[in-house]
């Protein structure tokens, strides 16, 4: 799942101080179970904004919508009817879906509320680590399932470095160093052959927006106009 | 018992305090209340095990928000007793008032008419 965090309130305060009437949009999906942006989030935050201006002697209106995805055309369309009526726009989504409302109403300033931190999965109610970096070039059947680019502080894909320090990584004694952890699981079931086996680096550089269309569905040139 | 307390509190029942939402306290303060606060079954005796624990994290959450937003965190409160402590009930109602009092007249109250 995608989780994110909001935005410190002053930095959020301070991208909509000229604005009079701002519509805030939440996302029901990745953003509302991480309890960064989905409809309770909404409400905190307008509440928020609505007490702060209001004891500047400056009050705003705040107006208040989740949508189920704002990564999807079809929810996107519910603001269409509604959007005419605010001076801008603040996403609780994550980047994705920010970009996919700027893009849908471009002559409409769009501001984030909330900062995306990663893909990551959820260890207790509030408390998520992230596990994916979305590298597109996925190694966790020759690791033990551990991803390197994202548990290991270099990203190495061939490692341990020298910096791997009994079982801890050398940026803090809290942070478990992946390649130990890669060893030991590899070592448990017996498939160490793969860790000496070498991996070319991932290719990073030259990175360009990519797109991903399941086999059996429609081609680029087929995508809808906004 | 008939005990007195301060006539200016205003109880809203809930089933238990881990039903008190961060949003509830945060509309109380938006629409005008001087001061909100939350009175809990004494820590470790919550008949749900941690409805009175989940309520004091929304509380102090609440307190930093509105600290936040430019007014004293300190108008939301959390306080905890049995239900067989009436005294301390009242005692509690008392010293919160004096409190808000010290604290001054909220200030959106002019905006939630």
């Amino acid at each position: 799942m995608i989780v994110a965090q909001r935005k410190p309130f002053e930095e959020i305060k301070d991208m909509l101080k000229v604005y009079k009437k701002v519509l805030n949009v939440g996302c029901g999906t990745c953003v509302a179970v991480c309890l960064a942006g989905g409809e309770k989030e909404v409400d905190v935050l307008n509440a928020e904004l609505d007490m702060a201006r209001k004891l500047e002697e400056n009050p705003i209106e705040m107006g208040a919508i989740t949508v189920e995805r704002q990564c999807d055309r079809e929810y996107l369309e519910t603001l269409d009817s509604i959007v005419e009526e605010y001076d801008a726009i603040l996403s609780m989504a994550c980047g994705v879906g920010v970009q996919f409302l700027a893009e849908r109403f471009p002559h409409k300033p769009v501001f984030p509320a909330v900062d995306t931190s990663g893909l990551a999965v959820n260890q207790a109610v509030g408390w998520y680590e992230e596990r994916c970096r979305s590298c597109n070039q996925c190694v966790l059947g020759m690791t033990a399932g551990i991803c390197p680019v994202t548990m290991c502080a270099k990203g190495l894909y061939n490692g341990p470095c020298g910096g791997t320090n009994k079982g801890n990584c050398e940026i803090s004694k809290d942070q478990p160093c992946a390649w130990h952890m890669i060893y030991e699981r590899l070592a448990a079931q017996d498939r160490l052959d793969n860790i000496i086996a070498f991996y070319p680096a991932v290719g990073w550089k030259d990175q360009t927006p990519r797109t991903l269309i399941q086999p059996g569905y429609k081609t680029e040139d087929s995508a809808p106009e906004n | 018992m008939r005990l007195d307390y301060p006539v200016n509190i205003k109880i809203i029942l809930v089933p238990c305090t881990g039903k008190v939402d961060v949003l509830h306290l945060l509309r109380a303060i938006q629409k005008g209340a001087d001061g909100a606060y939350v009175v809990g079954c004494l820590e470790g005796a919550c008949h749900y095990n941690e409805g009175n624990l989940r309520a004091r994290e929304r509380v102090e959450h609440v307190s930093r928000l509105l600290e936040e937003i430019g007014l004293e965190g300190d108008r939301v409160r959390m306080y905890n007793l049995s239900s067989g402590e009436g005294p301390t009930f009242a005692a509690y109602a008392k010293e919160m008032t004096e409190h808000i009092q010290k604290l001054g007249p909220n200030p959106l109250k002019k905006w939630a008419e």
